[in-house]
């Protein structure tokens, strides 16, 4: 009977610590993630359902039906049930799928172009990013030139024209409320770019450019982290993504330039 | 430590061989698995980047695979005898079929070492590595294959396999053709899809 | 001595076999669990400076203090022996190997030679791995999902990726093999070897269960088997199958040309995926059984528990995408992986149900082994749940590689199972040893281990929902992590207690083999034909014909003729 109580006691203190949320996601800086924290709610609060139902069902099963002497039915089963059950469940899942289906393409398959392109080059274990500067244009990179002692991470060729404006950072200053396209890539091995209060992640491939675009609405400063497994230092791999109001950011893009 | 004593019948007739073939049938899945899991990764692999350069194709392939296939049917030509009770005839072409089994993977070996001769190494190319990597697979299950083959044909020089002791040799033949199978599959993977 | 070796080293007999496996599985599971409980003191106490690490690791923990890469060492070597060793022997080496064939009624496996090879080669398999710690750079610091290019690159990558990441794949391989040995055993023995009478529908659950299992490890272990050569032959030949072109590690440029690091989590999850059933369907064999038992009630819905784990075992192989979501692959192939691994919530929902109604009705008697398999029942609920969330890539995208799926996976693939094997210990203990085990130890050990599971795991769902990310050496680097320090010392906390009572077990273990009460024949009085001393001639009913209408006993057992 100790264990009808133990499942409610863990059922009712996870319960409690869902709906206080004192642990929980930080608050949001765009319209995504504002569209994720509902789609999250609705999909907790089905789950939180059944969690209780299924627990309580559980606790409730072993008490009801304790060990009193009484002969045990016989009853192996109901086809009637199962149907039910698996056209219910089948509901369920797949609508929660279908659901956070809009949430996935406005993140990834959105073809609005971008007001900014941003370089990111993640390496152990340290973030580096890369502007265009006013040109719009990135000049041209050799692997032989990166060098960090020297403040060139990305390898700029200063014998391309086009890279002269190009300006590189270990901060990620982007303008607020313009649409921000990111182009991730690695130089040794798997990094991910995370930052919590966009909602989003992407992993930085060897190899691989990926794009992850965003809209940061709320000015201020948020941490970035890795979220893919580097290195021994892949715990210290931190940068902030600094949201500026768009004209401080140009003056900012304006008097940053590359030694 | 000893478990509880446990009282059984005599097997039913017929069990052993039939489980021997599921066995077999249930390590050919395994392997197929295997050399999906490469052709998809060659497959992949040839789609990631712009360096495939082929698979080679010396002439000693087909020299090869001629063997391979004459040591698949004289195996067959053996399992046949031995079922009709045939044994000196089994016995020849049974020992025909392991002697051509040895050249094949000894044929191999030269194939190898002609290909490194000629530069091509296992690192030289997509192409290159999925040639080797497919192959040497293939010579070593083959050759485990092999090993057996000749441990049956010890047996069959003894004259201890007859009609009602030749699940082994059965299992066995079935297993070398399967092998012969795989490497026309691989032929067709590396020749014909690799170059083109 | 020939007799001791033929009897109990080199035996061929499948009881001996499967308590080899056990005592093995055991053994790594402490040794595993052990790992788990010092990275939980170094992420609680992470400035500490402890004697017993300085002893134990001279370079990894200089002064006591643990560094990142000893860190990272551990965190491996913990999921590699879990995943490998405890999770996926104990259920089907050990108890299946012991099992299968008496509760089919046949002799042995049917390839005796075949199935003490796979033991000698899994035990070959543990030891290179350990060997991984007792070499230059110690052991490697990829995770046990080893994703290139870390774990191609070689030392230069870090310390642990030179010798010790080639020890830990190439111990990878011979598992693999040992694996597949086991499972072409399993496979025909199931196939082949039963008992007259015990058609398929009629076998126990726990064989549809280890049957169906062997299937799946045919399949997913010959893929990873492929998978680890092309990443040997990356690292030791020079290929290029996984490095991509323009590589530049620590300063230094690679010669590699073309590779793609995406082809490796393609074929790992193939295999990996699939792994997590491997680890947990013959659980729910043996939970469906002891519920049954307990419950003195025949199992709810048989046949749709079977096609349930077909179901499981088919689409398995079909949604390792959902472990990529935000690797870089294509997006409109995360929305189809995503829609499958929904559709795999609804079986596994099903078994929750059929575990519910074969509970309802019944006279339950709560003995240990009955409590740990309703103990399954909860954490795999709890579990489950939260693969709804994660099976969304639109909410995947947060909590990807954060606490919330440390949390998921150990709730699901490691608490899960573990309870299983408990179960399974406590019940079958009496046919294997011939003594049971001590009921009230087992209680304080389930009890104990029951509300510390939840301690340990329901904390790091929270930290993921305020996004800590995983395999993170230490927290101290972030400053929203700093808040999080209090979730981490409760869940630590947590671990040293549950981890303490494991011992309890182990006590239990070792006190009743050699003193507990002797076992009657058939102490459960349950129906399945382990608990005959004899092989019956034939069977004539299912496996849970438990309180049929007008039988006088509450069990008919398999071998028994209807009146």
């Amino acid at each position: 009977m100790l264990l009808a109580l133990f499942i409610g006691i863990v059922t009712l203190v996870t319960t409690a610590g869902v709906v206080t949320r004192r642990f929980w996601l930080p608050a949001g800086i765009n319209q995504h993630a504002a569209a994720f924290d509902s789609w999250l709610g609705i999909v907790i609060a089905i789950l939180g359902i059944a969690f209780l139902g299924a627990q309580i069902a559980l606790a409730w099963v072993i008490w009801r039906h304790r060990d009193r002497g009484q002969r045990a039915v016989y009853w192996d089963g109901s086809p009637k049930f199962e149907v039910f059950s698996i056209a219910i469940v089948t509901v369920l899942f797949l609508g929660a799928s279908v659901g956070g289906a809009r949430l996935w393409t406005g993140v990834h398959m959105s073809d609005q172009p971008a007001a900014l392109r941003i370089e990111v080059l993640a390496k152990q274990f340290a973030w580096n990013f890369r502007y265009a500067g006013p040109d719009g244009r990135f000049g041209r990179t050799k692997l032989d030139l990166r060098n960090d002692a020297t403040g060139n991470p990305f390898g700029i060729d200063d014998t391309d024209p086009v890279a002269a404006d190009d300006v590189s950072n270990a901060a990620l200053r982007v303008p607020a409320g313009q649409l921000i396209e990111l182009r991730l890539n690695a130089q040794d091995v798997i990094h991910s770019f995370f930052v919590r209060e966009l909602r989003l992640k992407q992993d930085a491939v060897p190899g691989m450019e990926i794009p992850l675009r965003f809209i940061a609405a709320k000015p201020g400063t948020y941490e970035i982290a890795c979220a893919e497994l580097c290195g021994l230092g892949h715990h210290q791999m931190r940068s902030v993504l600094i949201v500026l109001p768009p004209a401080e950011f140009t003056a900012w893009l304006a008097q940053s330039k590359n030694p | 430590m000893t478990p509880t004593p446990h009282v059984h019948p005599p097997s039913p007739p017929g069990q052993h061989r039939r489980a021997s073939f599921t066995a077999l049938y249930a390590g050919m899945a395994s392997i197929i698995m295997l050399f999906g899991a490469f052709t998809s990764a060659m497959v992949v692999r040839r789609g990631a980047s712009k360096d495939w350069r082929g698979t080679p194709a010396p002439q000693l392939l087909w020299v090869n695979t001629a063997v391979l296939a004459a040591s698949s049917v004289v195996a067959e030509r053996a399992r046949r005898h031995l079922r009709n009770n045939d044994r000196v005839h089994f016995n020849y072409w049974w020992s025909g079929a392991t002697l051509l089994g040895a050249g094949f993977i000894a044929a191999q070996g030269l194939l190898w070492r002609r290909l490194v001769d000629a530069g091509v190494y296992l690192n030289s190319n997509p192409g290159s590595a999925f040639f080797y990597i497919g192959t040497v697979a293939h010579a070593l299950h083959l050759f485990g294959v092999w090993l057996w083959m000749f441990y049956l044909w010890t047996k069959a020089v003894r004259l201890q396999l007859g009609p009602s002791r030749r699940t082994g040799v059965d299992v066995c033949t079935v297993f070398w053709h399967f092998l012969g199978v795989l490497w026309l599959y691989l032929m067709f993977l590396f020749i014909y899809w690799g170059n083109r | 001595m020939r007799t001791f070796l033929s009897r109990y080293l080199f035996s061929t007999d499948h009881k001996t076999i499967g308590i080899q496996y056990f005592v093995l599985s055991v053994l790594a599971g402490f040794v595993g669990l052990a790992l788990s409980v010092v990275m939980r003191i170094h992420l609680s106490y992470p400035e500490a400076k402890i004697r017993l690490f300085e002893i134990l690791w001279p370079n990894g923990a200089p002064g006591g203090v643990m560094t990142p890469e000893l860190y990272l060492a551990l965190l491996t070597m913990h999921g590699t022996i879990m995943a490998f060793f405890l999770l996926t022997t104990v259920p089907l080496g050990g108890f299946g190997n012991y099992f299968l064939p008496i509760q089919i009624g046949a002799h042995d496996m049917a390839l005796p030679r075949l199935n003490m090879l796979s033991f000698w080669t899994t035990f070959l398999s543990f030891l290179v791995l350990l060997a991984a710690f007792f070499v230059e750079g110690g052991a490697p610091l990829s995770g046990w999902t080893a994703y290139p290019p870390l774990s191609a690159a070689g030392p230069i990558a870090g310390p642990g990726q030179g010798t010790g990441q080639t020890l830990w794949i190439v111990s990878i391989a011979i598992f693999c093999l040992a694996s597949l040995f086991g499972s072409i055993n399993f496979i025909t023995t199931t196939l082949e070897m039963r008992v007259k009478g015990m058609s398929l529908f009629r076998m126990p659950l726990t064989v549809w269960a280890w049957f169906i299992t062997a299937l799946i490890s045919l399949f997913a272990f010959a893929v990873l088997m492929a998978a680890g050569i092309l990443l040997l032959l990356d690292r030791e030949a020079g290929t290029s199958f996984f490095l991509p072109t323009g590589l530049l590690i620590n300063d230094r440029a690679l010669p590699n040309q073309g590779g793609t690091p995406l082809l490796w989590q393609h074929l790992f999850w193939f295999f990996g995926h699939p792994e997590v059933y491997i680890a947990v369907l013959p659980g729910m064999g043996i939970v469906s059984t002891i519920l049954a038992n307990f419950a003195r009630k025949p199992v709810f819905g048989y046949k749709p528990m079977v096609w349930a784990m077909l179901a499981i075992a088919g689409l398995g192989f079909i949604v390792w995408g959902h472990h990529m979501f935000i690797s870089g692959m294509n997006p409109y192939s995360s929305l189809a992986f995503s829609v499958l691994t929904l559709t795999i919530g609804v079986p596994s929902a099903i078994k929750t149900f059929n575990w519910l109604g074969t509970l309802w009705g019944g006279r339950i008697q709560l003995t240990t082994a009955m409590l740990f398999s309703l103990g399954f029942v909860s954490v795999f609920v709890t579990g489950g749940l939260t693969g709804i969330i994660l099976g969304q890539p639109s909410l995947d995208i947060y909590f990807h590689d954060t606490y919330f799926v440390v949390g998921h996976f150990h709730m699901i693939m490691g608490v899960a199972s573990v309870f299983a094997m408990f179960a399974a210990t406590f019940y079958w203990f009496p046919r294997m040893f011939g003594r049971m085990l001590n009921e009230k130890l087992g209680r304080v050990h389930f009890y104990i281990t029951f509300l510390g599971v939840y301690g340990i795991f329901i904390p790091m769902h929270f930290a993921g929902l305020a996004g800590n990310p995983r395999r993170y050496a230490d927290f101290t680097q972030f400053e929203f992590l700093q808040d999080l320090t209090i979730l981490h010392k409760f869940s630590s906390h947590c671990a040293f207690t549950t981890a303490a009572v494991q011992l309890l077990f182990l006590a239990n273990l070792i006190y009743s083999y050699r003193r507990g009460p002797l076992a009657k024949d058939n102490p459960w009085n349950a129906t399945t034909l382990e608990w005959l001393n004899k092989t019956p001639d034939a069977v004539h009913c299912g496996a849970y014909e438990y309180s049929v209408p007008g039988d006088t006993k509450d069990f008919r057992m398999q071998h028994e003729e209807a009146r």
